[in-house]
């Protein structure tokens, strides 16, 4: 390894970010993009909900009921006829859930009790279904209470379950969105890097005059890798100085933690890149199975929508090689918790164990050979 | 026009023939349904083996019972049960559990004297979203609790019962949900990929320039670079459709017809961006960015995951112009609503508008070349 070979190596790589710009737009246009689409257009608070109500024969009870509903910020309630037209604009999607309070729901509630408040929801999105019951049920227990304090007659209540939610009390899904969106932002950016970089010397053919000159492979690889890395740490400062100071998302842990944990991510990154650059030798198929290996798994795989250890086993064991799953865990704990260390050393080591692995493919595979 | 018609047939052919190769062939056909096979699986908001500790202070029978609801039931797994505070906290901390429950030394004593008996949940906020079904799930398992508590001790139970049940999928199984999706962003990558690159790949290799001394006129050329994605589109996305089907199970109600009435729609604005991207970029990169630039963010606000109703309005006006936002709607309503054309139209006509205004966009873009 000579360090002045390198040297040029690197200022050559520089040359050919500089002169196209689209590598310096992924490494700084598409977070900043991509950071403002995602972090206003992601969310998972429900809005209001909008409720149909049916009330056959509105009573006082059904009046103290629907004004719970009435006052509570998560619902939007709109009176309606008869079922038939509350079915209608289900159907239709302008009501979320229909409540319905028949005709006998007085007379049953106070003389049998259980008389039936029929919810329906709209369940083609399950999750927001589940959200909505939730809240419905939320304010019917609230009501519960209420009513039974205004007739004397205490309500029976085996267990209260007093929930705490820690590192984010309030459940703001931004807080938890943004740190999670930068590692699929930077899974990208690393990705698309370095995806073409070797493939594309192969493809224009100047790779055979690198190959006519001393340098070794690894010193190809290196120069390749270290312009691209300056360059995606700059990405990742923006992004987290958005989240910061544009999206006000707490950062509890320290700076060297985030740095050491961005560096060892965006290294494992590159290196996919490069893997795949040196493995598909054209920039054609290099693109696909970029596009194809970066962004959808980093969205579905890394545990940042969906619960890893709901899935089952299998897909479970294939998570462990999505390195952005390690980091979206570290991002969360770094942004919303502080330094946990038994958190940062288990998901260090996975992306350590990652890098190490695609680094090492990316040497093997690299010849210095024409065939 | 035979003569048209016969050009941009060669250069359909052309267009395929440049996938012959077996490696550009395999990326092409192979990933998305290695895709759909693993997201099907893995995109769920339904919570499973979700760990817990339990630290129990209580001596009696209530709280074993109590316990055992929650080891019982599949939303939940216990960890273990703890001996102190501190490895409560400790167990959150560091992730090992998402959820501690702390049981207070008189849980069952108050239980026996009719008075309510607090527990204490502690989420781990840090998965947000997790933290909250799951807290609805537990509070389900307390509420079932504390039904079968009054009806044994005799209570006035609640004046009312809350019925819910849910149309179209009853169940709740979230992967109804998610698995058409999923079709709808394999078949945009799929029809993307084809003819995002497909110009900047002539123009990098200089091929480009060949194919402009031909008779060929720019709509001509710009036909028999959109045919090749219509075709790929089309198949894989039967492909994946019928996988959604034989494999996954999720019930398809509507009407074929307007499913493929919806996918022609979507195909037409997706093909005619990927032209536009393709004949803006210049290499090979530049497309690719500009496939990213465009994919990405149309995923994201197509209401694939996170529904568009909880975005702001402005972001909300921006999801008009994204073809994918109609496109899962006609899937999600074609699988699971039964929906037909007729109800199907106000999706069908954006992607319309979006495909021909794209396609004259790119024509423009394409007569700059010449």
């Amino acid at each position: 390894m000579s360090w002045m070979r390198l040297r040029g190596l690197m200022r050559k790589e520089t040359y050919e970010i500089l002169r196209d710009p689209s590598s310096i737009a992924i490494a700084f246009v598409l977070p900043v993009v991509l950071l403002l689409i995602f972090g206003y257009g992601v969310s998972l608070d429900a809005q209001r909900i909008s409720v149909a109500e049916v009330v056959d024969h509105p009573t006082q009870v059904t009046a103290s009921f629907l004004a719970e509903l009435q006052h509570s910020q998560w619902f939007d309630p709109t009176v309606y006829p008869d079922r038939r037209s509350a079915e209608q604009a289900l159907l239709q999607g302008r009501a979320d859930a229909i409540l319905w309070l028949r005709s006998d729901f007085t007379r049953l509630a106070y003389s049998s009790g259980s008389a039936p408040i029929d919810l329906t929801v709209n369940g083609v999105d399950a999750n927001q279904a589940h959200i909505i019951r939730n809240y419905v049920n939320g304010a019917w227990l609230v009501w519960l209470q209420q009513e039974a304090a205004r007739r004397g007659r205490p309500l029976a209540t085996p267990v209260i379950a007093d929930a705490r939610v820690w590192f984010n009390p309030a459940l703001r899904s931004r807080d938890y969105l943004i740190p999670g969106l930068i590692a699929i932002i930077m899974t990208l950016i690393g990705g698309l890097l370095t995806a073409l970089v070797v493939a594309r010397e192969w493809e224009r053919g100047t790779m055979e005059g690198i190959m006519v000159t001393p340098v070794s492979t690894k010193e190809i690889l290196l120069g390749k890798l270290v312009p691209y890395f300056v360059m995606g740490m700059g990405g990742m400062i923006l992004s987290t100085a958005m989240a910061v100071f544009l999206f006000g998302v707490p950062l509890r842990g320290s700076l060297l933690v985030l740095s050491g944990a961005s560096a060892l991510f965006l290294l494992t990154a590159l290196g996919m890149g490069l893997v795949i650059s040196v493995v598909a030798r054209s920039q054609f198929v290099a693109a696909m199975v970029a596009i194809v290996s970066t962004f959808l798994p980093a969205f579905i795989l890394s545990g940042f929508l969906f619960d890893i250890r709901s899935m089952p086993r299998v897909i479970q064991a294939l998570t462990r090689v999505v390195a952005a799953r390690y980091f979206v865990t570290m991002l969360q704990s770094s942004f919303l918790a502080g330094d946990v260390w038994p958190v940062i050393l288990r998901n260090a080591l996975g992306m350590a164990i990652l890098c190490a692995l695609f680094l090492a493919i990316a040497l093997l595979r690299f010849r210095k050979r024409l065939d | 026009m035979r003569l048209i018609i016969q050009r941009v047939f060669a250069l359909t052919i052309k267009e395929l023939l440049a996938l012959r190769d077996a490696a550009s062939r395999a990326v092409l056909i192979g990933p998305p349904i290695i895709q759909l096979l693993v997201f099907g699986y893995a995109a769920t908001f339904d919570l499973t083996n979700v760990p817990i500790v339990v630290y129990n202070q209580d001596q009696g029978q209530f709280s074993r019972d109590f316990i055992a609801r929650f080891a019982g039931s599949p939303s939940f797994e216990l960890l273990r049960i703890v001996h102190n505070q501190n490895a409560l906290e400790q167990a959150i901390n560091d992730k090992s559990a998402l959820m501690a429950m702390d049981i207070g030394p008189n849980f069952s004593s108050d239980l026996q004297r009719g008075r309510s008996a607090h527990v204490q949940l502690i989420l781990d906020g840090r998965d947000s979203n997790t933290a909250g079904l799951a807290l609805g799930y537990a509070q389900s398992i307390v509420l079932t609790f504390n039904q079968a508590r009054i009806t044994e001790r005799g209570d006035i139970p609640p004046p009312t019962v809350l019925l819910d049940r849910a149309w179209f999928n009853p169940n709740l199984d979230s992967h109804w949900f998610i698995i058409p999706g999923i079709c709808g962003i394999l078949t945009l990558l799929v029809s993307m990929l084809t003819t995002g690159l497909s110009v900047a790949r002539e123009r990098e290799m200089g091929t480009f320039d060949q194919l402009l001394v031909t008779p060929m006129g720019p709509t001509e050329i710009l036909l028999g670079k959109a045919l090749p994605g219509f075709l790929v589109g089309t198949l894989e996305g039967s492909l994946i459709i019928l996988l959604a089907v034989v494999w996954f199970h999720v019930p398809f109600t509507g009407s074929l017809l307007a499913l493929y009435a919806g996918l022609f729609c979507f195909l037409l604005a997706t093909v005619g961006i990927g032209l536009m991207i393709s004949s803006l970029a210049r290499t090979q990169q530049q497309g690719l960015l500009g496939v990213f630039l465009f994919m990405v963010p149309a995923i994201v606000l197509s209401g694939f995951a996170t529904p568009i109703a909880n975005m702001p309005q402005a972001v909300q006006y921006i999801t008009l112009l994204d073809p994918l936002r109609y496109f899962l709607i006609v899937l999600r309503r074609s699988f699971l609503e039964g929906a037909g054309a007729t109800l199907l139209w106000p999706q069908y006509w954006p992607l319309a508008l979006i495909g021909i205004v794209s396609m004259i966009v790119a024509g423009r873009l394409f007569r700059r070349l010449y």
